[in-house]
């Protein structure tokens, strides 16, 4: 099923990764942060590190940055180990998590910081600050000192001064986290526009899944420092590869049981919650017997007792009758809880496509919840 | 932004108690060193004239008014015995002050770079010595820097120095003594402003090629300047009219304006002459305080 979805422009998969990171661990006392990880990162790649806090996903960015070194395992960066190469001598730069601007240098310095340590030319800085200066619409700020800048501007001015040395990859340590809703909104997008434009490498980590999904080409999902899944923004929320995956990334409903019978593709799983679902038989082979079924809520649809929709006439379908007990009305989606005759809760969102009120349910209607086998992901437990 | 916070009336009174303890204790009696600075010296009860008798009229004020002259102001630019103690006295305050910031930075630094366990620990033993009267130590000095004293002992000992070492009544004694009181006045500004620097700073100045040495002069020195001037301030004024300690420790061949000060009022009992000298130095500290006052205005612009 995953290699039926499509992915976001990413990078051609044939190149030699840029950054090789293998089987590394740092531990801190007993504690292991990042346990035996190993990732590639190719050129050109916009890459998330997405996960709970205290997973394990600021250590390893920290390592790739060299503020904290390995205790085990390399980092190769074109092939050359860099593991133990000190912050200062690496061609990696980080935007930080709160800027981190110097506060007794103006925005300007602060961008020319770090092309005057690599000894350019005086020329040769103005030209470069300039450059940055426009394309992060600074104008205008140069002479600021950082506790003159709005949030935003601030946000912008560490962007610019973490891509002056044109880094070959640069590492964004929770970068939007203090801007506000609609700004961050804004903000993901122009990082992606400069992403693209300049080709660069991105490694952004993020605790906020919308943004890591919104923003890269590649997540990687890390638990307790170690990667459980690397995959597009699709594949992560379509064909997670583990129940904790499907229940961390996006809401889902989960229902236990074990597979009952196997015809034509298709495999039937009784649940105790909710009966017998039907679903679409996985590439990877089930071997396990105990197994849970994952629902993504936007796949249930609602519809009135009894009637039912052509399209799910079509194919053979899961029907589960129930009563609504929650609505909250989002604008523009809805999402019900329906408590199906089982006692088990199932949660449905529906996209509210018409302005008048001709599709929506109340509580305490009775409804039938109905969903194709396709849109059930199974998983082992 | 232009409307200010109101306050209400007893907020408003207790605002002013500051400004009456200051009137109280400041303003008063320097109006009363002032005015002795004026009158000339007597011998009477008190040693100077004229003296305001509030129950004689305004016509006795007057004339009292009319007496006041600036004498002793000229005395003091005449005498070199003076000016040489007010030169003396900023010199020793200025070397002293240097001494203090070259010792008491990295202390601070290394303070401030202490996990946070620690941290409590190394300040209680920056203030520990206050726990001992300031004068008892001093005469811990005298015991340790005399002739057969612990210092000589340990000197010779080590086959450092063949003969004992005079140190009592020099300036190197007077220095040590100076540095050694004033320590934890320089200590403790410098570790509050290194102490709530952002570490990230430093990291970042080594992700963007600065090696530490670099980071360390192109951002934690520049950033710890507000510590800098506040310990500066806080030693220099206090050491130029320091009396105890170049009293005790220093050579009596030449004094410090403390000590000139003390000669004029208790062996001279010249006061008028004395308070004069007063009111020079006040005036003369008055520039570095504007200083000090500027350099907070600047550091509250910016915390905005």
């Amino acid at each position: 099923m995953a290699e039926e979805l499509s992915k976001p422009e990413p990078p051609s998969a044939t190149d030699v990764p840029l950054l090789r990171i293998d089987a590394v661990v740092k531990k801190f006392g007993v504690f292991r942060a990042v346990d035996r990880l190993s990732l590639d990162i190719r050129a050109g790649e916009f890459f998330a590190l997405l996960g709970p806090s205290g997973c394990g996903k600021t250590t390893l960015l920290r390592m790739l940055a060299g503020f904290e070194t390995p205790d085990e395992g390399r980092i190769l960066l074109n092939g050359k180990d860099i593991a133990q190469v000190l912050p200062h001598r690496r061609p990696v730069n980080m935007m930080f998590q709160n800027y981190a601007l110097f506060p007794h240098l103006t925005v300007r310095d602060n961008i020319a910081f770090g092309l005057k340590r690599a000894g350019m030319r005086q020329s040769e800085i103005a030209k470069r600050v300039a450059g940055l200066v426009a394309l992060l619409k600074l104008q205008g700020l140069e002479k600021r000192w950082p506790d003159q800048l709005s949030g935003g501007q601030k946000q912008r001015a560490a962007l610019a001064r973490s891509l002056a040395r044109q880094p070959q990859v640069l590492l964004l340590d929770e970068p939007l986290a203090a801007l506000d809703k609609k700004l961050r909104e804004s903000t993901q997008l122009e990082l992606m526009e400069l992403q693209r434009r300049l080709g660069m490498t991105f490694i952004i980590v993020t605790h906020d899944q919308e943004e890591a999904m919104t923003v890269a080409h590649r997540i990687g999902v890390m638990d307790a420092g170690r990667l459980e899944q690397v995959a597009t923004p699709r594949e992560l929320y379509e064909a997670p590869n583990s129940r904790w995956i499907a229940e961390f990334v996006g809401d889902v409903n989960m229902f236990e049981g074990q597979v009952s019978s196997r015809e034509a593709g298709r495999l039937t799983i009784s649940t105790r919650d909710a009966g017998a679902i039907i679903v679409a038989e996985p590439r990877q082979p089930i071997t396990k017997t105990a197994v849970c079924v994952a629902i993504r809520p936007e796949k249930v649809k609602l519809s009135r007792r009894g009637l039912v929709p052509d399209a799910a006439n079509a194919q053979a379908i899961n029907r589960l009758e129930g009563v609504v007990t929650d609505v909250g009305y989002l604008g523009g989606l809805t999402t019900y809880k329906v408590k199906l005759d089982t006692g088990a809760v199932l949660r449905s969102s529906m996209a509210n496509t018409a302005r008048l009120d001709i599709d929506s349910y109340n509580a305490s209607q009775r409804v039938m919840a109905w969903f194709t086998p396709d849109d059930c992901v199974v998983l082992e437990q | 932004m232009s409307d200010r916070p109101t306050f209400t009336r007893p907020a408003r009174i207790a605002a002013l108690a500051p400004y009456l303890w200051m009137a109280l204790f400041f303003l008063v009696p320097f109006g009363f060193v002032l005015k002795i600075s004026l009158s000339q010296t007597a011998i009477a009860q008190p040693p100077y004239l004229p003296v305001f008798d509030l129950t004689q009229g305004l016509a006795a004020i007057e004339a009292a008014l009319a007496a006041l002259s600036l004498d002793n102001f000229r005395l003091l630019i005449s005498d070199n015995l003076y000016v040489l103690s007010y030169l003396r006295s900023l010199v020793v305050a200025a070397v002293s002050t240097s001494i203090l910031l070259v010792v008491g930075y990295p202390i601070a630094y290394g303070m401030a770079r202490l996990p946070q366990r620690w941290r409590g620990i190394a300040m209680m033993l920056v203030i520990v010595p206050f726990w001992t009267s300031f004068l008892i130590r001093i005469y811990a000095w005298i015991n340790i820097l005399q002739h057969d004293g612990p210092l000589n002992k340990v000197l010779l000992a080590l086959h450092l120095v063949s003969t004992p070492v005079v140190w009592l009544s020099t300036d190197s004694a007077m220095y040590l003594g100076i540095v050694y009181s004033y320590l934890p006045f320089m200590i403790l500004p410098l570790y509050a402003t290194l102490a709530k620097m952002d570490p990230a700073l430093l990291e970042a100045a080594s992700d963007l090629g600065a090696s530490p040495r670099r980071a360390f002069w192109l951002v934690t020195f520049p950033l710890s300047r507000p510590g800098i001037g506040a310990g500066a301030l806080l030693c220099f004024i206090p050491i130029v009219g320091e009396f105890v300690i170049p009293d005790l420790l220093a050579g009596s061949n030449s004094m410090m304006i403390g000590q000139t000060l003390w000669l004029e009022f208790f062996t001279n009992k010249d006061w008028p002459v004395a308070s004069a000298a007063a009111v020079v130095l006040l005036l003369l500290l008055l520039a570095p305080l504007s200083f000090y006052d500027r350099l907070q205005r600047r550091q509250l612009e910016s915390a905005r």
